[in-house]
């Protein structure tokens, strides 16, 4: 499927399938017969976003390549739930290897593929906001700067959630986690100075970032197949919504994310060689307000004890991306 | 992918995950609905309109298909395309997200298709005849629609028309400029290939002795007999009702009317005789309506045109004596209980005819002195399956208790037609079952492409009154389609493959096109984003019992 939007057929290309559309305007996911490159049986909580989103990338990847796919994956709950041994969910050959270093790990495979000459396999690591912005930073950035030829994907729920929701670098300002409580005068996360790895990505120059969400799965796939188009050091981060570590419900999960976007606070974009080439406008504007209230990790902003300040910087920061990935559509009214 | 080798370094076969039923975990399962749409809720012929919207969609040979879907119910679709009041639309999920899908438009358009391709009804195959035979009198939109279908049951259908051609208020009541008369033609003409026999010229005066050699009878003789009031008037002054003009008009001999014309009353009728009065010549017709705008039965879209044609109206007014050349109406004002009452001011309005267009009365000369039948409030009296006082005497349309439009006629006829089978063949007659709706709280509209209806194109306010040329145009197939496109399809599949893309344990089996989904329950966790993802709402979540 290119990327392309199809304004009317009923609903467009904002659904999965739409059976008015061309075949090859159907999204993988629509494909009677998918990969489902993670499979069922896996036990991510109800309305896991991360286990959705890695089976749209890793299917998309392996109808690029033809199943000619090797997975490296840090440690955290993809990994966790996914393959508790003796049993694996997921159908592609598939390595665990240290919280820290998927990206060198993934760096080795392809590096390996090449010496045999099968440069024809395809490689992807894959990890966590906690194994990929923090403890696997390092690795990471050696794998832009070498430019291997690896697409890493990060999923990002914005805290270390396998382990008991405890705060990490991509954790946002007033989240309550178990290590940022809601208490004091100031409750919940600190306003720090914040960690947006895609920004990182950017400042090595390398050919492909994305950001993306489990809310545009037809965004997502284009992105994933651009990605697979170029050789050399690629990465796309994708904001996952997480039920338990969010307070949100779990029939949710889609919807969450969807106001991310159209509230500001996550922008969806495309850079090329540490340049913005594409921004996904936001349509139909939403207050900050609708995207933090469902959840329960925000609930100290609300109520008797609303957080005026809080949310005041909240929508500062909202504002910032709108601004400075110019997410409104000509006219500036979404 | 289960090995029953141990791998190099484990101490277990390797496995899948598919051992695992986290379905174990739910307690609400997801379940595929169909629920009533409220268009279909709103139909009063009883269409499945999302059922035929969605054929159209697909274009080609989806037209044929959506015609065929949509003549199960209703077997005049570009009659109805044009002269239905569309409770459909205004019913509309639609309406709350931007504006109603123009259903009306696009039935009329796969109507018109149907004419122009010459498709015909598949007749009753030879092993569902009947042999039985059932009478029609009448052959308004009630009668049509009671023949066809109880010819589509297997029976026999004779149709007696009292005038020279068939039709009844379609033809004698609605003027040509709304409903133009070779339509009315070629419908009629495919309801006689499928073996339904229609005489003219056949008013019948004694029921018995019609009936007589039938199994079943349906009496549809519409209410063609225009209501009087008693106005003082001179001699000279010219007064006649609503029906008798457009009859006249319809059969080619209109009445003279003069250069103004004045109209007494304030429903579709009305509208009809004050139009049809200008296409007569009249320089000046004014609508004398003796409540408010707000009270008046006509349908706003009929107002509209007869006010874009020049109509005058005069509110809260009475014909209180008509003279020769002018008729007196006195004012009316509204009293605490919104009913209008005399004040005593009289005025002057010039008129050289008055059309009185104050109602219509069923003809029941037919059923009169009948042992056993019974007329109330004016009109045949009959069960829930349509049946009258007398065993196989069914009764429909303006004749009968109900709405006097024509789709209600319809509707009747259909319902009529169901009773008189379970009748013949001895069975419990079944009322329609009502299933829960689908409404808009229901949908996910965050899937739907923005879009404006399409609107008819009209021909220039201008030309209208110069004939009986029809004034509202149809779709092109191009807006046709992209206003199917429009239906959201309430409560109804229409495979978007949401649910199958969004499941994130990879529960649900695509079964192929047409085929929908299956859940696999020994995995779906119940998280119930598929549900809330839905666009049409069709998926519940139903709490598990422990």
């Amino acid at each position: 499927m290119a990327k392309t939007h199809i304004p009317f057929m009923q609903t467009g290309t904002l659904v999965v399938g739409n059976r008015l559309l061309d075949e090859e305007d159907r999204a993988v996911q629509s494909y009677q017969n998918r990969p489902s490159t993670l499979t069922r049986g896996h036990r991510a909580c109800q309305g896991c976003a991360e286990a959705l989103a890695a089976r749209w990338v890793l299917d998309t990847a392996m109808e690029v390549t033809q199943g000619k796919l090797m997975v490296a994956n840090a440690t955290g709950c993809l990994e966790v739930f996914s393959t508790l041994y003796p049993e694996s969910a997921w159908r592609v050959p598939w390595v665990h290897s240290l919280f820290a270093n998927a990206a060198s790990v993934a760096t080795g495979i392809a590096a390996a593929n090449h010496a045999r000459g099968r440069d024809d396999i395809r490689v992807i690591a894959q990890g966590g906001d906690g194994g990929t912005g923090d403890i696997g930073l390092a690795c990471l950035s050696g794998m832009f700067e070498r430019n291997d030829d690896v697409l890493y994907v990060c999923y990002d729920n914005q805290a270390y959630m396998n382990t008991g929701v405890q705060r990490s670098g991509a954790t946002p300002p007033a989240a309550r986690t178990a290590t940022t409580p809601a208490v004091g005068p100031h409750p919940g996360n600190v306003f720090g100075q914040g960690k947006f790895v895609p920004k990182i990505a950017m400042a090595h120059d390398i050919p492909y970032v994305a950001t993306a969400t489990v809310a545009d799965l037809r965004d997502l796939e284009a992105k994933v197949r651009k990605a697979m188009s170029h050789r050399g050091a690629r990465y796309i981060h994708i904001l996952v919504t997480c039920p338990l570590g969010w307070g949100t419900k779990t029939a949710d999960s889609i919807k969450m994310a969807r106001l991310a976007t159209r509230c500001g606070l996550f922008p969806v974009f495309e850079a090329e060689y540490g340049e913005v080439t594409a921004v996904t406008k936001i349509r139909s504007q939403a207050p900050v307000e609708d995207y933090l209230r469902p959840q329960r990790r925000f609930a100290h902003l609300f109520g008797a004890k609303a957080d005026e300040a809080a949310l005041e910087r909240i929508r500062g920061a909202a504002e910032r991306n709108i601004r400075r990935y110019n997410l409104l559509p000509e006219g500036g009214v979404a | 992918m289960t090995s029953a080798t141990v791998p190099p370094g484990l101490s277990a076969p390797a496995g899948s995950s598919a051992v695992y039923h986290t379905g174990s975990w739910r307690t609400e399962r997801p379940v595929y609905m169909s629920l009533l749409p409220p268009c279909s809720a709103a139909c009063p012929a009883g269409e499945d309109i999302q059922a035929w919207l969605f054929e159209a969609q697909e274009a080609g040979d989806g037209y044929e298909r959506a015609w065929r879907r949509l003549t199960v119910e209703n077997p005049l679709p570009a009659i109805m395309g044009r002269v239905c009041y569309h409770p459909c639309q205004a019913a509309c999920n639609r309406v709350q997200l931007d504006e109603m899908v123009g259903i009306n438009a696009v039935e009329r358009f796969l109507g018109d298709l149907a004419i122009a391709k010459g498709w015909q009804f598949e007749p009753p195959a030879g092993d569902r005849l009947t042999g039985r035979r059932v009478l029609v009198i009448g052959s308004g939109p009630a009668g049509l629609s009671a023949a066809y279908h109880l010819r589509m049951s297997g029976h026999e259908v004779h149709v007696l028309e009292a005038k020279t051609e068939f039709g009844g208020m379609l033809r004698y009541g609605i003027p040509a400029y709304r409903l133009p008369r070779h339509v009315i033609d070629a419908e009629v003409a495919r309801l006689e290939a499928v073996g339904i026999v229609l005489q003219a010229n056949q008013r019948v005066e004694d029921l018995a002795a019609r009936a007589a050699g039938y199994d079943a009878t349906v009496v549809c003789v519409g209410a063609g007999v225009g209501a009087h009031v008693s106005i003082p008037a001179a001699t000279a002054a010219k007064v006649l009702d609503a029906v008798r003009l457009l009859e006249e008009t319809a059969a080619g001999t209109p009445p003279l009317l003069g250069r103004r014309v004045a109209i007494y009353g304030g429903g579709n009728t009305a509208m009809d005789a004050a139009r049809t009065a200008r296409r007569l010549g009249a320089e000046d017709a004014v609508i004398i309506y003796r409540r408010t705008k707000a009270q008046m039965p006509a349908h706003e879209e009929e107002y509209k045109d007869a006010i874009s044609e020049g109509i005058r109206v005069k509110w809260l007014s009475t014909i209180a004596e008509v003279e020769r050349g002018k008729v007196v109406i006195e004012r009316m004002e509204l009293d605490a209980g919104g009913r209008p009452q005399p004040t005593g001011v009289f005025d002057e309005v010039e008129a050289d005819t008055v059309v009185l267009a104050i109602g219509q009365d069923a003809d029941l000369d037919i059923v009169e002195g009948v042992p056993g039948m019974a007329v109330e409030r004016g009109v045949i009296a009959v069960d829930e399956r349509m049946m009258t006082g007398v065993p196989g005497v069914f009764a429909a349309g303006d004749a009968a208790p109900g709405d006097r439009t024509a789709t209600y006629a319809v509707g009747q006829g259909k319902l009529a037609a169901r009773g008189v089978d379970a009748y013949l063949r001895g069975r419990e007659f079944a009322a329609p079952q009502r299933v829960a709706q689908a409404t808009f709280d229901r949908l996910n509209t965050w899937y739907y492409a923005d879009a404006p209806a399409q609107s008819r194109p009209e021909l220039e306010a201008a030309r209208r009154t110069s004939g009986f040329e029809e004034v509202v145009q149809g779709l092109s197939e191009a807006s046709a389609l992209f206003e199917a496109r429009r239906c959201m399809s309430c409560g109804n599949c229409f495979e978007c493959d949401n649910c199958y893309g969004l499941c994130p344990d990879d529960v649900i089996r695509k079964l192929g096109e047409g085929k929908k989904y299956s859940i696999d329950l020994n995995y779906c966790k119940g998280c119930g984003i598929c549900a809330a993802e839905c666009p049409c709402g069709c998926i519940e979540m139903v709490p598990e019992e422990r």
